[in-house]
């Protein structure tokens, strides 16, 4: 037993200096020195913003760790953390998972906060919004044509769509949308949407992207996504494949403009670094990223930038959607959740 | 750990290490535990909904399912590589058990990929519809394809390893060959079949990757659920111990079944004269394809029509093929270690407490990964901060998961070697470690080997804990896979997912177990 005992602890001993071989960055993110190095947690898909991260390395000579995750897990992993968390700056998909750990974040100084609109921050000024997402009715292209898909989110409980519509229940973003509804015409209306929607048969899908490729694919002929999640799957499909955006107009809650955004942590060991990098994600430059590289054309919240060919910009879109507050969106979550689960969409 | 019945006191230098690798297995128990307990006890009532009795309703049919399939495919398959005159047998044995290596993730994307709606299969036979893959009978397929090589490696090596003479006595005796299966051969393989089956159900409780493909409504669904939607770590908790409670009643009941059966002689290792198939022969092939056809060649296919697609766009993953394997060999190499004094405990000094102890240790396997990670990620960021976010702890974290994979290796070797032959050693003076290193771990040897090639194919297809613990930077196969199929580039996440496949292949090879029986080697 001796012999074992003594391989556990060669073992060990074994798989510490690996770890230190290979974890050179782990090492370096535990100093609280800043020595040039920035820890990002980002619940933002590596495919999709990694030339920022490049782009931000070559700019100012800091080098940046991605630790690159789910967003809502990154948040249970940085309330888990508490004060010994590794990460200067949480990147994240939505503004529930920054709002989940608001607590932990520190306030952004004004004239980053000031590079966006009042509605794509955080009233305490904890996290901003980097880029904007609108909430749109995909369609496919050979079964309809941009007139027939409806205006209207609400129009879509007539029973014409029974069964040819996707949703993403479980996914933030929908229940971003459900909340925004509840906030624009009431519990008790939207409670009746939901219950008129369900009687429609609507097919659940786990996230976007595959309510989009089931759009695509004809499974069925309308879906509640977010606009961008088009782009990458045409890319994956080519081109002529069959699906269209229609960005609704009027103040439809189907036409929210969500964001993702950034926040510094508080107990970040690279404070400085990590408020650069939020001024940087909403420098010029970058905000024209989305503009004229991102494959999945999100759309710029700053002043001045226009977004891709198609895409409708803030100016157009901020004359519809409904007048909601996002950063009120984490504590309404739960009641939306509540709604959701009375209503049989999330069991 | 006291007196084994009629045995002698276990030693000390077993009792302390078994006790030690239980006390961390347990770390993400006590972890809910406290998480459980903190909050205001609004996650509680989330335990008398309706929906929480659906789920476990469906979580349990799916676990039930998902074992009787596997057992059967798996038991079948075993008998007919190992006691028929299949042709090809040893090339059937090797290919049937490779589904092993395709993590179920990626089985479900190809299942869905295949015969989902537009897919491979409604192009090639241009049809309208098929049938409604998702759901219940999309996660029944995908789950079985990749558990029940676990029920086939562990009943083939039991088979290969039983004494044949019984077998021979019984046919001797002019049983009909149905009757020696079911009154001599199945009850010498039981507990093999028993440990692969307990292996299947644990993992269908903990996997959330199939069941969210399919959209079916599992527990461990609910449990991301309360994760990602509500942020909400209470309710989840509460949840993930009610997972904790079935993974109990799964235990005792795989505990119930088995009976203690122990070799009396070591027998001759010899070939049993193959069982003849006769006009059995084309339904036996026709079997043996179609499993093959299903769970291995089509997933292949869907990846390599993928692969087709995108070859231009994608480089060499060669860093995070390194990667995975050095995480993969250390993690399998830690389990085998840490599995050895808890199953020499359980199995040479039975008693209740050294039962439970060895009962405990599973813990870990059906908790998903997610709970896993949060609950390392809390014990590591404030009480080990060094480890944190570095190697140590994913292997260490991989080594909680799969525990059990090696325990079942051990196990089962431990039960075919007779305890006489340590009580032989001793009575000829040597003390319980010199007995322990220079008798029994020679003659399991073949066991510890197949328990931690288990694990090292686990731990290559390892997906959420790998995320959230892994230190930053360093990517795996399986992270390359989830950061392309979470943007929908299938076609990008085919090259990492058929590398880590061409990787994780020789080790099936391995365990489909070409070694002969402990017996000639040391008889």
């Amino acid at each position: 037993m001796k012999v074992l005992v003594g391989l556990l602890a060669a073992l060990t001993v074994l798989a510490a200096g690996c770890g230190g071989d290979d974890g050179d960055n782990a090492a370096a993110t535990t100093t609280q020195d800043g020595g040039g190095t920035l820890v990002v947690y980002s619940g933002r898909e590596e495919e999709l913003v990694a030339p920022l991260f490049e782009r931000f390395e070559e700019e100012t000579g800091t080098e940046v760790d991605v630790r690159y995750a789910d967003s809502a897990e990154l948040a249970a992993t940085i309330a888990e953390e508490g004060d010994n968390s590794p990460a200067d700056v949480f990147f994240a998909q939505d503004p529930g998972s920054l709002g989940a750990v608001e607590d932990r974040l520190a306030e952004l100084p004004d004239e980053v906060l000031d590079r966006v609109d009042g509605r794509f921050r955080d009233d305490d000024g904890r996290w901003v919004g980097t880029s904007g997402r609108a909430r749109v009715v995909v369609y496919n292209t050979d079964v309809l044509t941009e007139d027939e898909v409806p205006d209207s989110v609400f129009d879509l409980t007539d029973p014409k769509w029974k069964g040819k519509i996707g949703i993403a229940p479980t996914n933030a973003s929908f229940q971003a949308f459900v909340t925004a509804m509840r906030l624009d015409v009431g519990d008790d209306r939207t409670r009746e949407w939901l219950e008129d929607l369900m009687e429609n048969d609507p097919k659940f899908y786990e996230r976007n992207t595959p309510v989009v490729e089931a759009t695509a694919a004809g499974e069925i002929d309308v879906g509640l996504v977010n606009h961008y999640y088009l782009y990458l799957v045409k890319a994956e499909q080519g081109e002529d494949t069959p699906i269209a955006n229609k960005f609704l107009p009027g103040d439809d809650p189907g036409a929210l403009v969500s964001v993702a955004g950034a926040g510094v942590l508080e107990s970040a060991g690279n404070a400085d670094a990590a408020e650069r990098f939020v001024e940087f994600l909403l420098s010029d430059e970058s905000q024209r990223f989305y503009t004229e590289e991102a494959e999945e054309a999100e759309i710029p919240l700053v002043d001045g930038i226009e977004p891709k060919e198609g895409v409708p910009s803030l100016d157009e879109l901020s004359d519809s959607g409904p007048d909601v507050d996002l950063s009120s969106f984490g504590e309404e979550l739960e009641r939306t959740l509540e709604l959701l689960n009375e209503t049989g969409y999330t069991s | 750990m006291s007196r084994a019945r009629g045995g002698r006191r276990a030693p000390l230098a077993l009792v302390l290490p078994a006790l030690a690798v239980v006390a961390l297995a347990l770390l993400p128990l006590v972890y809910l535990v406290l998480r459980a307990a903190s909050g205001d006890g609004r996650g509680f009532e989330l335990l008398w909904r309706r929906n929480t009795l659906e789920l476990l309703w469906s979580t349990c049919l799916l676990v039930v399912s998902v074992t009787a399939a596997s057992v059967a495919i798996g038991v079948t398959l075993a008998w007919l590589v190992t006691r028929t005159d299949l042709p090809g047998r040893r090339i059937w044995a090797v290919a049937a058990a490779l589904p092993l290596v395709i993590p179920s993730y990626v089985a479900a994307f190809c299942l869905l990929g295949a015969l989902g709606p537009r897919g491979l299969a409604q192009q090639v036979l241009g049809v309208e519809r098929l049938p409604e893959i998702y759901g219940y009978w999309g996660a029944l397929a995908a789950l079985t394809l990749s558990t029940y090589p676990y029920v086939l490696l562990l009943t083939a090596a039991a088979l290969r390893g039983a004494d044949p003479s019984l077998e021979e006595a019984a046919r001797g005796l002019g049983r009909p060959s149905h009757e020696v299966f079911r009154r001599v051969t199945l009850p010498a393989v039981r507990p093999a079949i028993g440990a692969g089956a307990l292996l299947v159900a644990l993992y269908t409780l903990s996997d959330f990757g199939v069941v969210s493909l399919m959209r079916y409504d599992a527990l461990t669904r609910a449990i991301y659920l309360q994760y990602r939607a509500l942020f909400d770590r209470q309710p989840a908790a509460v949840l993930a111990l009610v997972l904790v409670a079935l993974t109990a009643l799964v235990l005792l009941l795989e505990g119930r079944s088995r009976r203690r059966t122990h070799r009396t002689s070591p027998g001759v290792a010899r070939r049993l004269q193959p069982h003849p198939l006769g006009r059995w022969k084309l339904p036996a092939l026709a079997f043996c394809s179609a499993v093959v056809g299903c769970f291995l060649l089509l997933p292949a296919t869907v990846l390599v029509v993928w692969l087709a697609r995108g070859l231009d766009r994608t480089d060499w993953p060669w860093n995070e093929a390194l990667n995975s394997v050095t995480a993969s060999a250390l993690a399998a190499a830690a389990a085998a270690l840490a599995a050895l004094p808890v199953a020499i405990l359980a199995k040479r000094h039975p008693s209740r407490s050294t039962r439970l102890l060895e009962r405990l240790s599973f813990t870990g396997n059906a908790l998903p990964g997610i709970v896993i990670a949060l609950s390392l990620v809390f014990f590591a960021a404030n009480y080990a901060s060094p480890v944190y976010q570095t190697l140590v702890l994913l292997v260490f974290a991989y080594v909680v998961r799969f525990l059990p994979q090696a325990l079942a290796g051990v196990e089962s070797s431990l039960a075919g070697v007779s305890p006489r032959v340590e009580e032989a050693a001793r009575a000829l003076g040597r003390g319980p470690v010199s007995t322990t290193v220079t008798v029994t771990l020679p003659l399991i040897r073949s066991g510890i080997l197949a328990g931690a090639a288990l694990v090292f194919l686990s731990a290559m297809k390892e997906l959420p804990a790998t995320l959230l613990l892994r230190p930053i930077g360093f990517d795996t196969l399986a992270t390359d896979i989830w950061r392309f199929t979470s943007v929908g580039a299938y076609s990008e996440a085919a090259l990492p997912a058929l590398l880590l496949i061409a990787l994780s292949a020789p080790f099936v090879y391995l365990l489909s177990g070409r070694h002969e029986p402990e017996a000639t080697e040391h008889g």
